[in-house]
């Protein structure tokens, strides 16, 4: 009785201490990179010490200019938004639709329109960029997309295959299928239209999701890399992901700028997460993870 | 004499039927933006890149793809590159995965519980899956860098500096490491949500046979946690699998092509040597191989044999 009693009580401090050395462990990173970016350039060099003895703001500023960041920003702002706009709407509607307003054949596109998130990036990689290349009318292209750079090397063409995330599809069915159906039926006896039932019966409900693929889209297009390398030709189209890296690249990396640059590229992803941490780790579980 | 036939007529039909066929109709309404998207720039790309990898093309050229049937696979099979691609691959799978799984598990059932600080410890953990893998990979180059944090810790434990991403044995250990502590803390909280859905009564059930924490472990946990178990595995075999961002900043695929993985050659093979046809045939290949170790890794989480 005594032993299973004692067994039982589990005593908390080992576990939170090996808890709290891997956190520190896998934090350890992040809080010297702060460090080294507040530090002055050349004295970055010296010792393992965590707090500058001057802190400085001069990476940053340094950072800003030679990083090209401003243009960046810039970019990556309005891809972001429109992506995330198209996304809190296109897939969120189809999703409601193969929930609650079947027809013939809507379960098989929903399987096809799904699976395609299966596909690796570099499978439809090469054919984008070359639809992107030769899309018609832009960039100087004629009608057949001949002659011009298409979308290459512009806001337009970075933005392409962000605007639907198939995930957002298939979380967008999920949510709603899991919303009553008596809803719609009393409205429509009411004799609602289908799209004021939409819009003001089951997207009032549909907040949460609203937000998570909001925040899903907007890390996830943020965060990208291999598109914009391969679409941006220029320091007109890149994007903050691409800088941190043209400016790595560059000759005798300065690591002090180097970390205050990757600093403010990670903020706005960082703020997002801990705003909406909940649902974020929700949507982990229920959808797919990134990265 | 007129023989009345009744007249097939499309407003007769229930009242019940029409219905459901206005909400059809409003269903395929709500559906055609995103399929006609999805088919554009998600579908239509995959047959685009089986026709080129059927192909020879460069963007450079003035004729379009020109159709040389299997040649670019031909051309793959005795291809000591891309066969080197492939094992560099299977490698970087084969050793990001089981450290990062069984820490994650690790974690997960240390953390499975209330306490203090709990939540703070599960949002740490998660904090490198949000940043992106361009900036966290910029931070590793540094700590991997002459004067970084890795021979800082040497040194100061008096052992001798390395080159950590400058030689060819140790540079995909190097950006592995990395992987594992990147992918550390979104498969603990997917693990953590799985642990949760394991019935509470099973594991006293289990100890009233008399079971030890290892046995409850055994027989309860872990067939409790297989299919959120079988999930992680095969998500991060499809990520790692297509692993590029890390190594185009930690190594740009060298020393000597040590680290040069499947998607890095695809993009060098297409951007910089333009031959769109060949590096289209990499990449079919490549969906095989992801999606024959994700069915391999399913099927043994399903407890069948592979």
């Amino acid at each position: 009785m005594l032993l299973t009693r004692r067994a039982r009580r589990s005593r908390p401090w080992p576990r939170i201490a090996v808890l709290a050395f891997v956190t520190a462990l896998v934090l350890l990173p992040f809080l010297w990179m702060i460090s080294l970016a507040f530090t002055k350039e050349g004295q970055a060099m010296s010792g393992i010490s965590l707090i500058p003895e001057q802190p400085t703001l001069e990476n940053f500023s340094v950072a800003v200019q030679a990083a090209n960041l401003r243009q960046a920003f810039a970019n990556s702002t309005i891809v972001t938004t429109v992506a995330v706009a198209t996304n809190c709407v296109v897939p969120v509607i189809a999703g409601y639709a193969f929930a609650h307003l079947p027809f013939r054949g809507s379960k098989v596109l929903f399987y096809i329109l799904v699976s395609t998130a299966a596909i690796p990036v570099s499978v439809t990689l090469i054919p984008l960029f070359l639809m992107a290349k030769n899309f018609p009318f832009a960039g100087g292209n004629d009608v057949l997309g001949q002659g011009g750079s298409g979308l290459l090397d512009s806001v337009g063409g970075l933005m392409l295959p962000y605007l639907v995330a198939t995930m957002n599809i298939f979380l967008s069915r999920q949510y709603f299928a899991g919303m009553d159906r008596d809803f719609a039926e009393a409205a429509r006896i009411d004799g609602a239209s289908e799209l004021r039932i939409f819009t003001r019966v089951y997207l009032p409900m549909a907040r949460p999701l609203i937000a998570l693929v909001a925040v899903f889209s907007f890390t996830g297009v943020w965060d990208d890399f291999l598109w914009p390398l391969v679409v941006s030709t220029s320091a007109k189209s890149t994007t903050v992901q691409l800088a941190i890296t043209t400016f790595a690249s560059t000759g005798n990396v300065k690591y002090g700028a180097l970390m205050a640059a990757t600093i403010l590229v990670s903020v706005p992803v960082l703020l997002v997460f801990l705003f909406n941490q909940r649902g974020f780790i929700a949507g982990l579980s229920e959808g797919g993870i990134k990265g | 004499m007129a023989v009345i036939k009744p007249r097939p007529n499309r407003r007769g039909r229930p009242a019940r039927q029409r219905l459901h066929s206005r909400q059809a109709r409003f269903g395929l309404l709500f559906v055609v933006p995103a399929t006609l998207y999805v088919a554009i720039f998600q579908l239509g790309p995959v047959l685009y890149g089986l026709v080129l990898s059927f192909s020879q093309y460069s963007p450079l050229s003035r004729s379009g793809p020109q159709f040389i049937g299997l040649d670019n696979y031909r051309g793959l099979y005795g291809d000591p590159e891309f066969a080197r691609a492939m094992a560099i691959t299977g490698r970087y799978v084969l050793q990001v995965l089981p450290p990062t799984v069984v820490i994650a598990l690790g974690l997960a059932l240390l953390s499975n519980r209330a306490f203090r600080g709990v939540g703070l410890f599960r949002t740490a953990m998660y904090v490198p899956h949000v940043i992106s893998l361009t900036a966290v990979s910029m931070i590793w180059l540094w700590i991997y860098s002459d004067q970084g944090l890795v021979n800082e810790v040497l040194a100061f434990f008096g052992m001798s500096e390395q080159r950590w991403l400058a030689t060819e044995s140790g540079a995909l250990n190097a950006a592995s490491a990395m992987r594992v502590w990147k992918a550390l803390g979104s498969n603990m909280v997917l693990l953590l949500a799985g642990l949760q859905t394991v019935p509470k009564d099973l594991y006293e059930a289990a100890r009233v046979d008399g079971a030890n924490a290892w046995q409850q472990f055994r027989a309860v946990t872990l067939p409790g946690l297989r299919p959120m178990l079988t999930y992680v595995v095969a998500m991060d075999i499809i990520y790692l699998a297509q692993g590029f961002t890390e190594i185009f900043v930690l190594t740009q695929g060298g020393p000597y092509g040590s680290t040069t993985t499947v998607n890095y050659l695809i993009y060098t093979e297409a951007f910089q040597y333009n031959d769109m046809g060949s590096a289209s045939a990499m990449a079919f290949v490549l969906f095989a191989f992801i999606a024959g170790l994700s069915i391999i890794a399913i099927r043994v989480g399903q407890g069948r044999r592979p």
